[in-house]
């Protein structure tokens, strides 16, 4: 599905004293089934068009679409729909919940849809053999290191089968190596179909040869949008 | 459809989970919760069964009772007002009776000493009620005195201890024969306290009273039914009133309810925060937090409900016995038919459910818009 | 004034109900003023986020009004044995004027609650919530019907007095009296009879219509509440005298007792929910050519109209069933 931005904007505190405009008037295209990496200093908005793109929340101003449909004007309600069916998250800070087992933590994104019991947990269990965690199934999450609550975070990502990953700074918390192997991951998926969009400072992240393409950004603006061979 | 129960049940699975996970918390709130069900259901049953108690005893006594009034007061009765009343259509039974009351010095407490002429007692023979039987210490066989109205002291073998199936009014209750009531009260051969009459038809009661006052203008007709209205709205208003005092009780409870809803500690605005993140609706967190309300109070109000009917049906109202026993020195011990009703559990419902979840509507809300970005900063 | 847990309860629920609407209704004015789905401001996502809170108030709101229209009639069975000539729920509401006046507000906010909970439905299926202004409006209509609930239940348990005589089922119902009831009851059995089977059958007609055609779904809600009125009428003129086995008792409440094995349950509950249903269609039915709204009206109309006339099948085999199960026969007398 292609995303399609025009003119996004996005101020913060409208009509306050700290009103802040994060992204100033951006129009990109994201190509379906490729590799994106947003970069950027740090405050320069790269997570605030992330949850944009994500349908996490609204801008202020302009219009995103969604292959064909206009996601801007949208309700939360419906937004919510169609994230859950589009797109899969991995957070910097994994954000596993506490208490639940790993395999609990996978289902969840998927109890709000309904699915049959059954052929959630076969798809959960496919999808932790995938990731090498079978063996962690019941464990709570707690006990995961950083790389497999890494792994654990994916497989959630992944449990509506969702069209487009979106990973915010996936690596600051992996030291140098599992930084790679989570590079390695992500080449999976983008040969598995799917639209991969990271946002890094991370030279391991964007110099990565998995990278389609690197869009830099600075004060809310693009600054350099080039496609990496 | 089954999409729709399919998610209710995740929704609920994972309520409790998280009730689980945070026991202590929860706990605390069930405790207080049960607490109140348990008083409020204890103070509607005990006064229910108090109430449908007395109407069962009522149901036995005769429709109409016939007083004779002197100069506004109660007086006592000629015997020959039973002949002047003559034959009334209706009216299957009348006779007259002698009661009244003895104060006891040793226990403070007083007496009701009733002629029965159907028990076949003899003049030294009287049937007790089982709360004069425990002050007193007295079995089958054991005597007691009592000073007559002149300043003699007669002197009793009990014969019988009246059974407590209906102990609330015949705790304190004495029988003996006829002679030995007017020797020990004083009431002269030819008059009664009152008369009674039974009458077969319910729909004539009113129309005979009527008849009856026009016959002894100087009577008084009191009639069953007049006695059981008061009843019920005595009673109903003593629980009402004790509603209104406990009400405090349940406005602090509210108060608790909305504090605990409203303060969410880091760790569940968290986790909210995460379940939005990845795909929950913020109708889909409303009802999770009205399924985990749901859970809290249908356990509260079971187990509350369960404790109250237990402690007076079971256990004899025990918590009330100090409140009752200020009352009157024959407490009597108690043990009321047990019984459910629709209504109880309906004015329950609006006592306790009810404001626990308009309490949470504001709390909850709030905590179900959590931006879904929060997560990524 | 009578203090009882009961009174005391149903007086708390009004006074909360009309507070939650009250609240409800001050957001719904901030959103018909305010209100602009293609702002991407900050103002409009707390508006959109207010209307969760909307819901969420009413649906409570709703179902307090339902337990207390129970309640209601529970407490005036239980009070029957503190008025003189009362024996059942229907002496108690005969106390003063406002008894009945009570009963039928408390059913017309039941029926306008449920019916503006249909419509906010049907809105929130369409992507640009397109009923938000009509919707928040006729919020604003409801307000006033809680208050006058409020207010005539006060006043129904303030004013009552236990010395009064009042008129039970037996004579309020009884064919001789003047009161309206009287002449619900003294509707000869023969017509009542006619017009709820009349009825029935012009409702079916409707829905079969309305399931084929796609239109006329108004008609349907129309002849649903016609329906319903009917059969409350019929139920006191006709079905509860064979429940009774008895052809002077016409009382709507009795019929509720355990002595009669509950037999009102089985009437009343499937009544209600009809017409609810029938209502919905109604509610939903005109939106079909609203586009982002369509998809939702084609799915959900037929059904609740299905599920309506199942439900309003069963009230007329159940009646029919206690009619001919009965051992009361009024054969030469009413037919
Ligand atoms: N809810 C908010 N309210 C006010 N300002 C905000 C809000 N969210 C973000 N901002 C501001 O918007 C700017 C962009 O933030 P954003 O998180 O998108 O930066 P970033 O590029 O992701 O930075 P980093 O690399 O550190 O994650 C920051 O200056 C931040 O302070
Ligand atoms: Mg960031």
């Amino acid at each position: 599905m292609l995303i399609e931005l025009n003119d996004i904007r996005k101020v913060f505190n409208q009509g306050k004293h700290n009103e802040f405009s994060a992204i100033r008037g951006i129009s990109l295209q994201i190509e379906p089934n490729k590799v994106t990496c947003l970069k950027g200093a740090s405050g320069s908005g790269k997570t605030t068009l992330l949850s944009m793109i994500g349908c996490l929340s609204r801008p202020t101003s302009g219009r995103i679409t969604l292959g064909e449909q206009n996601i801007s004007g949208l309700p939360e309600r419906f937004l919510t729909d169609i994230r859950r069916h589009t797109f899969g998250f991995i957070f910097q800070k994994f954000n596993l919940i506490q208490g639940l087992s790993v395999l609990e933590n996978i289902m969840l994104p998927a109890y709000p849809l309904g699915t049959p019991h059954e052929a959630l947990m076969d798809y959960a269990h496919s999808l932790l053999g995938h990731f090498g965690l079978s063996r962690l199934s019941t464990s709570p999450v707690e006990w995961l290191s950083g790389g497999e609550a890494q792994r654990v975070a994916i497989c959630r990502a992944m449990i509506n089968d969702p069209e487009i990953l979106i990973a915010d700074e996936p690596t600051a918390n992996l030291d140098s190596k599992l930084s790679r192997e989570f590079m390695g991951l992500v080449d999976d998926l983008h040969q598995s179909g799917k639209t991969v969009l990271i946002t890094s400072h991370d030279p391991i992240v964007f110099d990565s040869p998995v990278i389609n393409r690197v869009v830099e950004m600075c004060d809310g603006q693009v600054l350099k949008d080039e496609p990496c061979y | 459809m089954t999409k729709f129960i399919r998610k209710q049940r995740y929704l609920i699975d994972f309520t409790l989970s998280s009730l689980l996970r945070r026991k202590t918390k929860n706990l605390g709130l069930l405790l207080v919760y049960t607490l109140i069900v348990f008083i409020l259901a204890s103070v509607m049953l005990f006064t229910h069964a108090l109430r449908s108690e007395a109407g069962i005893i009522l149901q036995e006594s005769p429709e109409i009772i016939l007083q004779r009034m002197v100069a506004g007061r109660h007086a006592l009765m000629p015997a020959e007002y039973l002949e002047k009343i003559g034959r009334v259509r209706g009216v299957v039974r009348k006779e007259g009776r002698l009661w009244g009351y003895f104060y006891d010095y040793a226990t403070k407490s007083n007496y009701t000493m009733m002629a029965a002429p159907d028990k076949g007692l003899s003049n030294s023979e009287v049937i007790i009620g089982a709360g004069i039987a425990r002050v007193r210490w007295l079995g089958i066989g054991d005597f007691i005195s009592f000073n007559s109205f002149d300043g003699k002291t007669y002197t009793f073998e009990v014969k019988e201890i009246l059974d407590s199936e209906s102990e609330l009014v015949s705790s304190d209750l004495v029988l003996m024969s006829e002679t030995a009531w007017r020797t020990t009260l004083g009431v002269p051969e030819g008059y009664f306290t009152d008369i009674v009459l039974s009458v077969r038809n319910p729909r004539e009661v009113s129309k005979i009273a009527g008849k009856l006052t026009l016959k002894l203008p100087d009577t008084r007709p009191i009639l069953r039914d007049e006695i059981l209205r008061t009843y019920d709205s005595v009673f109903a208003w003593r629980q009402g009133i004790t509603f209104v005092l406990l009400a405090g009780a349940v406005l602090a409870f509210v108060i608790f309810a909305w504090d605990k809803a409203s303060g969410l500690s880091a760790e569940e605005k968290r986790e909210i925060g995460i379940l939005k993140a990845v795909g929950w609706e913020t109708g889909d967190v409303l009802h999770m937090k009205f399924w985990e309300g749901g859970i809290i109070s249908l356990s509260a109000f079971m187990l509350g409900y369960l404790a109250a009917y237990v402690h007076v049906f079971y256990g004899s109202a025990v918590l009330f016995e100090p409140v009752l026993k200020g009352w009157a020195v024959l407490y009597p011990e108690f043990h009321p038919v047990p019984f459910i009703d629709g209504m109880q559990v309906a004015t329950l419902f609006f006592f306790t459910v009810f404001p626990y979840t308009v309490a949470t509507i504001i709390p909850i809300w709030r905590a179900s818009i959590t931006d879904p970005d929060t997560v990524m900063r | 004034m009578l203090l009882s847990p009961a009174i005391l309860a149903l007086i708390l629920v009004s006074v909360t109900v009309s507070l939650m609407l009250l609240l409800a209704s001050g957001f719904a004015i901030q959103i018909i003023t305010l209100w602009d789905i293609n702002s991407g401001s900050e103002q409009q996502l707390v508006l959109e986020r207010r209307t969760y809170l909307i819901s969420t108030l009413l649906t409570w709101a709703f179902v307090a009004e339902l337990v207390s229209l129970l309640l209601f009639v529970y407490n005036a069975e239980s009070m029957s044995g503190q008025f003189v000539g009362a024996m059942c729920a229907t002496g108690v509401l005969n106390v003063n004027v406002w008894g009945w006046p009570t009963l039928f507000l408390k059913m017309i906010v039941f029926f306008s609650g449920a019916a503006w909970l249909t419509l906010n439905y049907l809105d929130n299926q369409g992507y640009d919530y397109p009923l938000v202004k009509l919707k928040y409006s006729l919020l604003l209509l409801i307000v006033p019907l809680v208050i006058a609930e409020f207010v005539v239940q006060l006043l129904h348990f303030q004013e009552m007095e236990p010395d009064v005589i009042v008129s039970c089922c037996g004579s309020l119902f009884s064919s001789e009296s003047e009161s309206v009831a009287a002449g619900v009851a003294g509707i000869q059995p023969r017509i009542a009879m006619l017009a709820f089977y009349v009825s029935g059958l012009a409702m079916l007609l409707s829905g079969v219509w309305f399931l084929r055609r796609k239109s006329g779904g108004i008609l349907f809600a129309v002849m649903g509440v016609a329906v319903f009125v009917i059969s409350m009428i019929a139920i006191v003129s006709f079905v509860s005298p064979y429940i009774y086995e008895h052809p002077h008792h016409h009382c709507p409440f009795c019929i509720l007792k355990s002595g009669h094995d509950f037999a009102g349950y089985f009437l009343y509950i499937p009544l209600f929910v009809a017409a609810v249903l029938a209502l919905g269609v109604g509610v939903i039915s005109p939106w079909a050519k609203v586009p982002s709204l369509a998809a939702s009206v084609v799915k959900d109309a037929p059904r609740l109209a299905w599920l309506s006339m199942a439900l309003f099948a069963m009230v007329y085999a159940m009646s029919t069933w206690m009619v001919l199960s009965s051992s009361l026969t009024m054969q030469g007398v009413w037919w």
